[in-house]
């Protein structure tokens, strides 16, 4: 057993799945936090986006979470790699199907439909770097205006490139499409990576399975809230 | 419930040899017995067909008590029928209802060939078996049962593991023809017991290598596995068994 052989295997292309899924997990709770400051305007809008950006700015500024964006790249990667390998190889295993299928007997549809609500979330992860990501690293496209921050500091206006982009209701619409997706991708991938990972014993299974629903439903919805509440006026 | 006779239709997969192409043909059954078995539906329609000069259709059939694991029937888009916890020959026709169309199709998955009709090879779990499923005892008189003590709960837990029968349900319900629930009940029944601790970590490894190379995907975790197995063998196991396979990967010296 070598350490190729140990991360190949059928269980070992799953616990790579488990371990990269987990390390996303981890980056949707900072990045949830980071992006959740644009709600201050909501309660004190003379604030203007101020703690957002200024939020933006010290992720954009700081040397570890610089470094630390290149390990979440090579989460991405990995993960995005090895699930379209693994749901290619699965699909592979059975190459004459049933002519009746069984469909809810047994499994739920999004546990079945990783690959596909994967896919979707890609694509949608396509976007949302060509709207955000690539403008405040390369382009500057919408960020021609730096605005001057409570602590001094000049910086990206993050917080207006956001209010511009969510003017338009099919941005809007795909991004709560996108959050839901990744709703149900949580919901099955949670409690299926720590599974992946040996989590047999009954409680504890029970206690992370209902933590990882509340997640999958509060995560996607404060980040759908925001798209919205731009559109809607409630803040910006 | 009151006994009665009812009429159906079968769609049966009829496929002369594993080389060949197979394709559905449909029979009708007259006056079945709500009180008979799924299998002896099947014994009084090939009674018929070899009285009619004709082939009859090929299944896997032993025991006929629920307990061998032979009996390898998808019906109607569920392994063993729509009964939970039953194979296929303790599934009974009173599960149906008169002029029903019933589908029956064979396991599908790479690993498992259509032999003919709706037998399919299944020795790739015999090969998993031979590759660890196993103890090795010394020659002489066996151990007092007694000298011996195991936890209850690990007792328990690891005799629910051995009650799988082998009958492959969880490959044909998985959407990736995984055999993972059928390793992992092999590997937790004997890796909770201390006859079982000596091989505990190459069992693991090596079950999985066989278990890859017989052509089964990876699992997925949906579960549909757990709700087809008429043995009711937990998905849990399938946890254990990540977790015995993690841990000799990590451990093995070499």
């Amino acid at each position: 057993m070598n350490w190729s052989q140990l991360f190949t295997s059928s269980i070992g292309k799953k616990i790579v799945m488990s371990v990269t899924g987990l390390f996303l997990i981890s980056f949707l709770v900072v990045h949830m936090g980071v992006n959740a400051c644009i709600y201050k305007d909501f309660f004190d809008p003379s604030d203007n986006g101020d703690m957002f950006n200024r939020a933006a700015d010290y992720m954009g500024k700081t040397v570890v979470i610089r470094l630390m964006e290149i390990v979440l790249f090579a989460g991405f990667f990995i993960h995005i790699i090895q699930g379209l390998v693994l749901e290619f190889q699965n699909r592979s295993k059975r190459k004459l199907g049933y002519q009746v299928q069984m469909g809810n007997k047994g499994s739920k549809w999004y546990s079945r439909s990783m690959g596909l609500l994967g896919t979707i979330l890609l694509l949608f992860l396509l976007l949302h770097w060509w709207h955000f990501w690539i403008p405040s690293r390369f382009t500057e496209r919408g960020l021609e205006n730096p605005v001057l921050l409570s602590n001094g500091r000049v910086s990206h206006d993050m917080f207006h490139l956001m209010k511009a982009t969510f003017s338009e209701w099919w941005i809007v619409i795909v991004y709560i499409a996108g959050c839901i997706s990744l709703a149900w991708h949580l919901m099955h991938g949670f409690q299926s990576a720590f599974r992946t990972l040996g989590l047999h014993n009954d409680r504890f299974f029970k206690l992370v399975n209902a933590f990882g629903i509340g997640f999958s439903v509060v995560v996607p919805l404060i980040f759908a809230l925001m798209p919205l509440s731009f559109k809607m006026g409630w803040i910006g | 419930m009151t006994h009665k006779n009812i009429n159906l239709k079968l769609k049966v997969w009829k496929q002369k040899n594993s080389k060949s192409a197979g394709n559905f043909e449909t029979f009708v059954v007259k006056d079945i017995s709500t009180e008979m078995s799924f299998l002896e539906m099947f014994d009084v329609l090939n009674e018929r067909l070899i009285g009619e000069g004709k082939e009859p259709i090929a299944f896997d059939h032993d025991c006929r008590e629920g307990i061998c694991g032979t009996c390898s029937m998808y019906i109607n888009g569920r392994p063993h029928g729509p009964w939970h916890a039953t194979t296929t020959c303790q599934l009974h026709m009173r599960a149906f209802n008169d002029g029903d169309t019933i589908v029956v199709e064979p396991w599908r998955a790479n690993a498992f060939q259509v032999i003919k009709d709706l037998m399919v090879d299944r020795s790739a779990f015999d090969r998993i078996i031979q590759a660890g499923g196993f103890i090795s005892v010394n020659t002489g008189n066996a151990v007092d049962a007694n000298s011996m003590p195991v936890e209850k709960d690990k007792a328990d837990a690891s005799f629910a593991a051995a009650a799988c029968i082998g009958c492959g349900a969880c490959v044909a319900a998985c959407k990736n023809s995984s055999a993972m629930l059928f390793v992992s009940a092999k590997v937790t029944h004997l890796a909770l017991l201390p006859q079982g601790s000596p091989e505990r970590r190459t069992r693991a490894l090596n079950m999985v290598a066989q278990m890859d190379k017989e052509g089964f995907g990876s699992c997925t975790n949906t579960g549909a596995c757990e709700a087809v197995c008429p043995k009711e063998i937990s998905i849990e196991n399938i946890a254990r068994l990540n977790k015995e396979y993690l841990m000799a990967g990590l451990t093995l010296e070499k």
